[in-house]
C-alpha cells in the first residue's frame, strides 16, 4: 500500500518537466539535489551523530570527475568513475577518521573538505594547467531533473533498507553508546565504514549528475563549504532520524535561501547562522518530532480532560 | 578444565598500579563473588576480561585460548557478556530493541520472527514481560537493570560479569534480584560478581575472592572468606581485626 502511494508520487514527479517552466524546474532540481545530500547526509549521521561537513567534498568530486572524463568516456561509465572515486576517498577517509568522536570528527570532515579542494586545485594548476573546466554534456535540464528524481528515489529506498536492517540497528546503538555496542559484538569500523561510504557515493552521484548543470566548473564553485553546512540545517530541520525528515527540511530551507540570497546577497551568511543556531536550540530532533511532541501532548490533555 | 585464568594480571594507570599480579581461575558453572573496599580494582579486572581496558601485564584465558589483546566485540563473540556498574541502557531504543540489539550480533545472530520469540522470552524471565515496546528511557532504575540483564543474556554466554547489578536497590527488589541471579545458576551460566551486598554474596556465591589496593588477599568458600581478619581488617579498619 505505501509502497504503491510512493510509486505513485514517483510517477506523478516525473512529469513535472512537462507540466512547469525552466524557473520552476530549476528550482525542483535544487530541491532534489539537496534532498538527496541531506538523506544522504541523515543515513549515516542520523543514528551515529557523527556530524560529516565533508558532504561537498564528495559532492565536487562527483562534478570535477564529470568535467575532467565526460569527453572521454561515455556517460554511464563517468558516473560509475564518479562512484568509484567516492567510495574510495570514503574508504581511505573513513579508515583514517572513523575512530575519532565529537567535535575532533567534525573538525576533520571540515578540513577534508578543504585538503580535497586544494588536491584538485594543485592538480589542475600543475599538472592539467586549467584551472576552470567546461562541461559540454547534451542534457537538459529536464534530464538532470529526471536523474535526480531517480537517484532520490534509490537514495530513500536505501534509507528505508537501513532502518529495517541489521546494519541500521548497529548504528543506532552506536549512536546512543559505543562501549555497549562493541560489548554486544558489534563490529564498530565495519558498520560505520559501510554506511558511510554509502552515503558517500550517493553524494558524489549527486555532484555528477548536477555538473552539467554549470556549463563552467572551477574549484571554488562545487566545493563549496556552505553546501555542507546547508545540508546540515535541512536534516536536522526535518528530523535527522525519520526516513522524509531531511527531504521535508531540504524543501523550505533551500527554498528560504534561494530567496535570501536573491533579495538579501549581502547579509544570506548572517541569516543563514542565525538559522543554525535557532534549529539546534528550538528544534534540536527536527520539525517532524516537535510535531509528534505536540500531538502526544494534546491527546493527553483530551485524554486528562 | 577451567573456564576463565587470570594469570598475573596487571593494570597499571600512569603511576597508579590498579590491578596488581592478580590471579584466579572460575570452574565452569560457580557463581563468585569478587570482593573489596572501593578502589580496590574489581572493576578494572572486569573491565580488563570483557576486553574494555588493555592489560598492562599478565594473560587471560578463556576455555583454551588467551582473550586478552582482544577487541571487547571478539571477546564478547567467545561467551563473554557483563553489566555495567553505572547501568548502560541505549535510550534512544526500545526495551525491546536493547535485547534485539544483543541477539542480532552474538555469535549466533537472531533476527525477524526467532528474536521476536526470543526477546519476549528474555524479558519475561527478568520480570518485563510484555513491556518490548516500551522505550528504554522510561524505565525505572530496578527495571532498566533488569533490561540490562536480559540484554547481557542475550548475548548467550558462557560467562557473566555482573558489576554491581545488586547496588542501589531498596530490600524488596533486592530480595527478587537475588532470587533473579540465583535462578541464572540452572542456566548453567558461570558469574562473576562484583557485589558490596553482604547478604547477596552470602545468598549466591559459593567462593569469594577479595581484592584490596589492587591485589588479591583471599580466595576461597564464602563464609570462610568473610570470617577472614585480613579481609575484615581491609573493610573496617584494624580496630575490628
Amino acid at each position: 500500500m505505501k509502497l504503491a502511494a510512493a510509486l505513485i508520487a514517483l510517477l506523478a514527479l516525473a512529469f513535472v518537466p512537462s507540466l512547469v517552466g525552466p524557473y520552476p524546474l530549476g528550482l525542483m532540481i535544487g530541491i532534489l539535489g539537496y534532498g538527496i545530500l541531506a538523506t544522504a547526509w541523515a543515513l549515516f549521521s542520523g543514528p551515529t551523530r557523527y556530524i560529516s561537513l565533508a558532504t561537498v567534498a564528495f559532492f565536487g568530486l562527483g562534478a570535477y570527475t564529470v568535467a575532467v572524463l565526460s569527453e572521454t568516456l561515455p556517460y554511464p561509465l563517468v558516473l560509475l568513475a564518479a562512484a568509484a572515486i567516492g567510495l574510495v576517498v570514503a574508504l581511505l577517509v573513513g579508515l583514517a577518521t572513523l575512530r575519532l568522536a565529537g567535535i575532533y570528527f567534525v573538525i576533520f570532515t571540515f578540513g577534508l573538505t578543504e585538503l580535497v579542494r586544494q588536491l584538485v586545485t594543485y592538480y589542475e594548476v600543475n599538472v592539467t594547467r586549467t584551472l576552470g573546466r567546461y562541461v559540454f554534456l547534451p542534457f537538459g535540464p529536464e534530464h538532470i531533473y529526471w536523474q535526480l528524481l531517480a537517484l532520490l528515489a534509490a537514495t530513500l529506498a536505501i534509507a528505508f533498507w537501513v532502518r529495517q536492517s541489521k546494519i541500521g540497528l548497529a548504528l543506532r546503538v552506536i549512536g546512543d553508546d559505543p562501549v555497549v555496542a562493541s560489548h554486544l559484538g558489534i563490529r564498530i569500523t565495519r558498520a560505520k565504514l559501510t554506511l558511510f561510504s554509502i552515503s558517500a557515493v550517493i553524494m558524489t552521484l549527486a555532484g555528477a549528475i548536477q555538473a552539467p548543470r554549470w556549463t563552467y566548473i572551477e574549484p571554488s564553485i562545487v566545493f563549496n563549504p556552505t553546501t555542507s553546512f546547508l545540508v546540515v540545517i535541512m536534516a536536522l530541520l526535518g528530523g535527522p532520524n525519520r526516513l522524509f525528515g531531511p527531504l521535508l527540511g531540504a524543501i523550505p530551507l533551500f527554498l528560504l535561501f534561494e530567496w535570501l540570497s536573491a533579495n538579501f546577497p549581502n547579509h544570506y551568511s548572517i541569516i543563514l547562522g542565525l538559522l543554525f543556531i535557532a534549529i539546534v536550540f528550538v528544534l534540536p530532533n527536527g520539525v517532524l518530532a516537535a510535531v509528534d511532541s505536540v500531538r502526544a501532548r494534546l491527546t493527553r490533555k483530551e485524554a486528562s480532560a | 578444565m577451567s573456564l576463565l585464568r587470570l594469570n598475573n594480571v596487571t593494570k597499571r594507570f600512569g603511576g597508579l598500579t590498579a590491578v596488581n599480579g592478580l590471579s584466579f581461575d572460575l570452574a565452569e558453572g560457580e557463581i563468585v563473588g569478587l570482593l573489596g573496599p572501593n578502589g580496590s580494582g574489581k572493576t578494572t579486572a572486569l573491565n580488563m576480561i570483557s576486553g574494555y581496558l588493555p592489560l598492562s601485564d599478565g594473560s587471560i584465558g578463556l576455555l583454551d585460548e588467551t582473550i586478552s589483546g582482544l577487541p571487547p566485540e571478539h571477546i564478547a563473540h567467545r561467551g563473554v557478556a557483563r553489566t555495567f556498574q553505572l547501568v548502560r541502557a541505549l535510550p534512544s531504543l526500545s526495551v525491546g530493541e536493547n535485547v534485539l540489539a544483543a541477539l542480532a550480533f552474538r555469535k549466533a545472530p537472531l533476527w525477524g520472527a526467532g528474536a521476536k520469540a526470543e526477546i519476549d522470552t528474555l524479558l519475561a524471565d527478568v520480570g518485563l514481560g510484555g513491556r518490548a515496546d516500551q522505550p528504554a528511557d522510561s524505565l525505572t532504575y530496578i527495571d532498566l537493570k533488569r533490561m540490562e540483564l536480559a540484554r547481557a543474556l542475550a548475548s548467550d554466554p558462557r560467562l557473566l560479569l555482573l558489576d554491581e547489578w545488586l547496588a542501589g536497590l531498596n530490600p524488596t527488589e533486592l530480595q527478587a534480584g537475588i532470587e533473579l541471579i540465583s535462578s541464572l545458576r540452572q542456566r548453567g551460566i558461570t558469574i562473576l560478581l562484583v557485589e558490596h551486598v553482604m547478604d547477596a554474596v552470602r545468598a549466591l556465591c559459593t567462593r569469594c575472592i577479595v581484592m584490596n589496593t589492587g591485589s588479591k588477599i583471599a580466595d576461597g568458600p564464602t563464609a570462610e572468606v568473610l570470617a577472614d581478619a585480613e579481609v575484615i581488617r581491609a573493610y573496617l579498619g584494624a580496630d575490628h581485626a
